[in-house]
């Protein structure tokens, strides 16, 4: 039914070996009245490591497991692989999860876990235990394999749920929040070692869909990411695009911090890094005052309301600044500046989706 | 804030409940030991004689054999039905599932008097073909019951189970089938063993719904029954309740123990 619509998209597919692993074709998905993921068009590269971003309940999840096969679409169809797999249950679809809450099997042990992959395809014992062996090395937990999941640590547990996924080699791997339930630390050295994995497995060719809400690991894992908002992709891009050229006001908040401006009928987003501080309150640029001062350590971040109205975020670095001097500086009028070409125009919020 | 009077006073309290339910148990199993035939108080003396006798009575021994023919028939009707309503029900949304689950719950609810005139009247009464009680009417019966104690028990362990188990399951290739076998079925086996040990141990000891049910025929609770009424052999009834007791509490023993926790996925 869908080929019938899209009959041009077919044949290329079906012709040139495609580049593109993951394909959604005006996907919709809903739950009763609530429109989890609304007509998302969404194209994936082989080997890419792409992240969909946004808040709980903006639709990147439902979206993950529509290309796992767990949820079928209302609407669209999902390809993998240039193939139409929108009605193919999960066990018929080259793609592996490593899920949110790890999802090991508590009867096995961690050797089990790993091989049950291998074992439901009917990979023979030896070759099984073989690669079982290397991708434990590949995670850097070689000697875990006879104990049972609930004897390890929630990071080492995460990095099993990786290897049972990775074993197999899929064409794709889907990544559900996999650091979520980490603290911290861990969860920066892991997104380390994710890139690592993925470097590592890249002679394979491991395509990574990953999802998360939080900005800062979509940003330095990614190599290009969807931003979601409300079941739909407010933009996608580089990390670097996404980051400087936000597309929405949705977006510029989302990722980074929201600094809009409205100046002569023109909205426009400015982020906190380029704007020039006068302290002195002379001077070229917009006058303001300071509302705010956060003292953040390695940098100060200040609030600064401007005499012509809004208000904006700007952060300086404390390079000869001491937390006193920067936290006396609340209420002083300061002037801002920044350059024409750091400003990028806003599409009004509902106007155009 | 409790006093130390509250705290002792309640220990008691507890005492005395604890008593109240097993001195009579208690007392039938040293009555099984009594050397005369005239239950008294203090037993007359200390013998094993009751136990000879009562495992050389023909009565006693077919009713036994009847009562274990029905249980384990009961209870495997019970572990293959109840298991698949307890998966269907924890894994699917479907259209009158809560009312499955109703229907499914309410018989261990409705009085034994109730199932088992519902039951002796369709089987003699209904218009599609008349079934004379046999130890398949009896079975029958018994499932009734059975069925809920496994479907509970299947129920609370898939509820304390992760549902992306399944999933993952799936998503690492394996159809249906191999996740039931493979993932489904080793998680919930515990709590199907001790479903199993109750329904077992609570259809052993039936006689309410059995008296509808089971016609001429006589299973150990009813042979025990018939014998007190007429005040027969009832040295012989003490030995045979005291096996009743022990082969009712040692399965229930260990299925409380398997289900005390989460079973396998207890942690350590």
């Amino acid at each position: 039914m869908a080929t019938q619509t899209l009959p041009e998209r077919r044949s290329v597919s079906a012709t040139i070996p495609s580049a593109v692993d993951v394909r959604l074709l005006g996907v919709r998905k809903t739950y009763g009245d609530v429109v989890a993921v609304d007509r998302v068009d969404l194209e994936v590269e082989a080997g890419e490591f792409f992240t969909l971003l946004g808040p709980s309940g903006s639709g990147k999840t439902t979206t993950l497991r529509l290309i796992a096969g767990f949820e079928r679409p209302d609407e669209g169809r999902v390809e993998l692989s240039g193939v139409d797999v929108t009605s193919r249950a999960p066990y018929e679809r080259d793609v592996n999860t490593v899920f949110q809450d790890y999802a090991l099997f508590p009867h096995m042990t961690v050797a089990d876990n790993v091989a049950y992959g291998l074992r439901v395809k009917n990979v023979p014992r030896a070759e099984r235990r073989q690669r079982v062996h290397e991708i434990l090395r590949v995670i850097r937990l070689p000697d875990v394999g006879d104990r049972k999941p609930i004897q390890l640590s929630g990071g080492q547990r995460q990095r099993i749920a990786l290897a049972r996924a990775l074993v197999n080699a899929p064409k794709v791997l889907l990544l559900d929040e996999p650091l979520g339930a980490l603290d911290l630390k861990l969860r920066q050295e892991m997104q380390t070692e994710l890139k690592r994995i993925q470097r590592e497995v890249s002679e394979v060719g491991i395509t990574f869909v990953y999802v998360t809400h939080d900005q800062e690991e979509a940003l330095t894992m990614s190599d290009r990411l969807a931003v979601f908002n409300e079941g739909r992709i407010e933009q996608i891009g580089t990390p670097a695009d996404v980051y400087e050229h936000p597309a929405t006001e949705f977006v510029a908040g989302f990722v980074g911090v929201s600094n809009v401006l409205e100046r002569d009928g023109r909205r426009f987003t400015v982020r906190p890094e380029k704007i020039q501080m006068h302290l002195d309150g002379t001077g070229a640029g917009e006058p303001g005052r300071i509302r705010d001062v956060v003292y953040v350590g390695m940098f100060t971040r200040y609030v600064v309301e401007l005499d012509s109205g809004g208000e904006l975020t700007v952060v300086k670095q404390n390079l000869e600044t001491s937390s006193t001097d920067a936290l006396e500086s609340r209420g002083r009028p300061v002037r801002l500046e920044w350059r024409p070409e750091h400003t990028f125009d806003m599409e009004r919020p509902g106007g155009q989706a | 804030m409790e006093t130390t009077a509250t705290r002792i006073s309640l220990r008691i309290w507890t005492l005395l409940v604890v008593l109240f339910l097993w001195i009579p148990l208690v007392l039938i199993c040293v009555y099984a030991f009594n050397s005369s035939n005239i239950q008294s108080w203090p037993i007359a003396g200390f013998s094993t004689k009751w136990f000879d006798t009562a495992w050389h009575n023909q009565d006693a021994r077919s009713a036994l054999v009847l009562s274990l023919k029905a249980a384990g028939f009961a209870t495997s009707i019970a572990l293959l039905l109840g298991t698949a309503a307890a998966t269907a029900v924890s894994r699917f949304r479907f259209f009158g599932r809560d009312t499955i689950t109703f229907l499914l719950v309410l018989p261990i609810a409705l009085p034994g008097v109730v199932t088992g005139i519902a039951l002796n009247s369709f089987f003699s009464n209904n218009p599609i073909h008349h079934i004379t009680p046999s130890l398949r009417t009896i079975v029958i019966g018994h499932a009734t019951f059975c069925i809920v104690i496994v479907y509970n028990n299947v129920v609370a362990r898939l509820r304390r189970t992760q549902t992306s188990l399944t999933e993952a399951s799936m998503d690492l290739g394996a159809d249906g089938w191999q996740t039931f076998r493979f993932v489904t079925l080793p998680v919930v086996s515990t709590a199907l063993v001790a479903g199993a040990l109750l329904a077992f141990a609570l259809s052993l000891d039936e006689v309410i719904v059995t008296t509808f049910t089971a016609g001429a025929q006589t299973t150990l609770p009813i042979w025990i029954l018939g014998n007190l009424r007429l005040g027969q052999q009832l040295p012989q009834v003490n030995v045979v309740v005291f096996f009743v007791i022990v082969m009712t509490v040692i399965p229930v023993a260990i299925a409380a123990r398997l289900t005390r926790d989460t079973g396998i996925l207890r942690r350590r």
